[in-house]
């Protein structure tokens, strides 16, 4: 009770201090405040566009609040905009996408799962060396790597297929998923598969029934890192598909840079935002697990 | 018939030889307790007897078989760890079941020995809970269970008490003796707590540094210890090792608090290849304060004068640091009977409960 009688006397010290700490967080909000209409500020400009009219657009410029209102340039963009002669909008893009992102996140992130188990529980003689000439991977750029995916491709017989680029995203993506699964799996304590090993179970039934129970987190987060790195990959899509085998992210090049129509700024604002919806709906859906898989380690 | 036989097992990491030559064996139904100080090679030497690490040199038989590279599965034995490592996903009754699951234990019977070891155990009412609801007496208990559904020829036990506060551990550690007592079963202990060692085993490895230093009975190892790692360990508060000197074939002198000679007759004559320095160990319950009466009862008592620095009750006994010569000795003394500081007290010595070694090779004369 006398403390808060006393706090509640005028005390000029910590009403400076208030005041201080106010001014604080102004100035704090205000800098974020900014950095964040920077960053959204384009996002905003394609959707505004992909909601004016064409002629508004023209007139108006590119940079303007919406004085029109009309979804025709997403449907156009989905489903009948004409590239380079066939008139199929992005639809067949944004499928060839799915059907390479998930099962490329799906496989890429098992396999880093089992590569992180064995590199954590079941070492052997250079299994440490192993795990770092894996890593050399994680810093590999892509580009490097295009030749003789070239070669392999052309000898596999998948060039311009969903299936060749499922094959390379898998593999480039081993590094990361083998990565994070090596590091969370690092966490379990070994006693833990001593004990099962006691208990009569084997490399797998040990790998499904005490090591992917306590993955969900990192799973969570090698599967969001997969989704949306392979989703936005661009190169190998344009270097390895044409056409009707593109990936969204490829054929939007294709959209934006056929030169012999007006430009049709709606459509393409919406071709945009349709190839980045999955990877936003990821992050929104996706993003806190993504935090806590990161930063939590297997068991509380 | 001996239910594990350790014969000349070595392990080393590399180059470096963590153990050195282990010789041990248990009795069927025996309890034997590993015990040591930290990282003297107790936790690998279990791993080894499990299967967990590989043999450099040597051999283990378990039983009648030669088990140097059959799986830890295959080996019929049940562990206990430090850490308990009960499997954070499951229910207790799944933790307990794993095992024989794993085996193919047909469903019924499974229900069956966990409803055994669950009343057994008293952790009946836990079952259905996952190891993160337990506190660690209960997670310790599960543990146990887990070793126990499976009958095993050996149990294991990986220092299991560490973990708990102190007075849960006495409790477990009643309980274990309890339940060892019921089960019979052959056990291998390892603990670093002395204590531990001495209430529960049948037969005690005291190791240092990777070798067996002496393996007997509990009794054995405290009154005659073989050295002086041996005698120092075990005991608390530890051993007072007082140097002496020979005077003669049957008494020793050793040096006062004022400088001068005391001189104590031995309750044995030593061999005469003895050297002429020695050193006498002598527990802290054999120092008494004398009497003629007490010289009556113990007639192997020997006196000497010493300074009291430090007294410390504890309750149920007093301890007291005595100061001889540059060395300071402990007491341990009737509350009742207990000297004050500053006092100098004649000390009755029990010399036949006193013990002589080299101090060059540490061992027992
Ligand atoms: N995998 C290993 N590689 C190298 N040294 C090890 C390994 N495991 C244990 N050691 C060493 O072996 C010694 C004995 O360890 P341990 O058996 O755990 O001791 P304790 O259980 O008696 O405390 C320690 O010095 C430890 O550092
Ligand atoms: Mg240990």
């Amino acid at each position: 009770m006398a403390d808060i009688a006393l706090n509640a006397r005028h005390d000029p010290e910590a009403a400076a201090a208030t005041r201080r700490y106010f001014w604080n967080r102004f100035f704090v909000y205000a800098v974020l405040t900014l950095f964040a209409v920077i960053y959204l500020a384009p996002l905003l400009v394609v959707v505004f566009n992909s909601l004016r009219e064409q002629s508004e657009i023209a007139r108006n410029g590119l940079i303007s609040l919406p004085r029109s209102f009309r979804l025709d340039a997403w449907a156009q963009a989905w489903g009948t905009y004409c590239v380079s002669g066939t008139c199929e909008g992005m639809k067949r893009n944004f499928f060839n996408s799915l059907w390479m992102t998930i099962p490329a996140t799906v496989i890429s992130t098992l396999l880093g799962a089992m590569n992180g188990y064995v590199l954590s529980k079941w070492r052997f003689k250079g299994s440490e060396t192993l795990f770092n000439l894996m890593l050399l991977g994680v810093f590999m750029p892509g580009q490097i790597s295009l030749m003789p995916w070239a070669f392999l491709l052309g000898k596999l017989g998948l060039t311009n297929s969903t299936y060749g680029l499922v094959l390379i995203h898998v593999v480039q993506g081993i590094s990361f998923t083998t990565l994070f699964c090596r590091n969370f799996y690092v966490s379990i304590p070994d006693d833990l598969i001593k004990a099962a090993r006691i208990d009569g179970a084997g490399f797998w039934r040990i790998f499904r029934k005490i090591i992917l129970p306590l993955s969900p987190p990192i799973l969570i987060v090698t599967v969001i890192w997969q989704f949306t790195g392979i989703w936005n990959e661009y190169l190998f899509g344009v270097v390895f598909t044409s056409g009707q085998q593109q990936p969204i992210t490829a054929a939007l090049v294709a959209l934006t840079a056929g030169g012999t129509t007006a430009r049709a700024y709606d459509v393409m604002s919406a071709a945009v935002l349709i190839g980045a919806l999955p990877p936003l709906l990821i992050y929104l859906f996706g993003g806190k697990y993504f935090v806590r898989g990161l930063t939590q380690g297997a068991i509380k | 018939m001996s239910a594990l036989m350790i014969r000349d097992l070595h392990k080393s990491y590399g180059g470096l030889e963590i153990l050195a030559g282990i010789n041990l064996e248990a009795r069927t139904g025996e309890f034997i307790a590993l015990v040591g100080p930290s990282g003297c090679g107790k936790s690998t030497l279990l791993a080894m007897i499990a299967g967990l690490e590989t043999v450099t040199s040597g051999e283990i038989w378990i039983g009648d078989r030669l088990v140097n590279s059959v799986q830890p599965k295959d080996r019929d034995i049940a562990m206990v760890f430090q850490s308990y490592a009960l499997y954070p996903t499951m229910t207790v009754r799944q933790n307990i079941t794993f095992g024989m699951e794993s085996r193919g234990v047909p469903k019924a019977e499974q229900a069956e020995a966990v409803k055994r070891v669950a009343a057994l155990l008293q952790i009946e009412q836990l079952l259905k809970r996952k190891p993160g609801q337990l506190s660690g007496g209960q997670r310790q208990r599960v543990a146990m269970g887990r070793a126990l559904v499976r009958d095993p020829k050996l149990f294991l036990f990986d220092e299991p008490l560490s973990n708990l506060d102190a007075k849960l551990r006495v409790d477990m550690r009643t309980e274990i003796k309890k339940l060892h007592h019921r089960v019979g079963k052959t056990t291998v202990y390892v603990t670093h707590d002395q204590v531990e060692a001495m209430t529960l085993a049948s037969r005690i490895a005291v190791m240092n540094q990777g070798s067996v230093q002496q393996f007997d009975t509990p009794k054995r190892i405290y009154d005659r210890p073989t050295n002086m790692f041996v005698a120092g360990f075990m005991g608390s508060p530890a051993m007072n090792f007082i140097p002496a000197r020979l005077t003669g074939s049957t008494s020793i002198a050793v040096r006062a608090a004022d400088g001068s000679d005391a001189t104590l007759a031995l309750a044995a004559p030593l061999p005469a290849s003895a050297p002429k320095d020695v050193v006498l160990g002598v527990r802290p319950e054999h120092i008494y304060r004398f009497t003629t009466d007490l010289k009556s009862r113990k007639p192997a008592v020997e006196s000497m004068q010493a300074p009291v620095e430090l007294v410390e009750p504890t309750g149920a006994e007093t301890l007291a640091v005595l100061r001889l010569g540059d060395l300071e000795i402990t007491g341990r003394f009737e509350p009742d009977d207990a000297p004050v500081m500053g006092e100098t007290i004649t000390l009755g010595i029990d010399m036949s409960r006193a013990c002589l070694f080299d101090p060059t090779t540490r061992a027992l004369l």
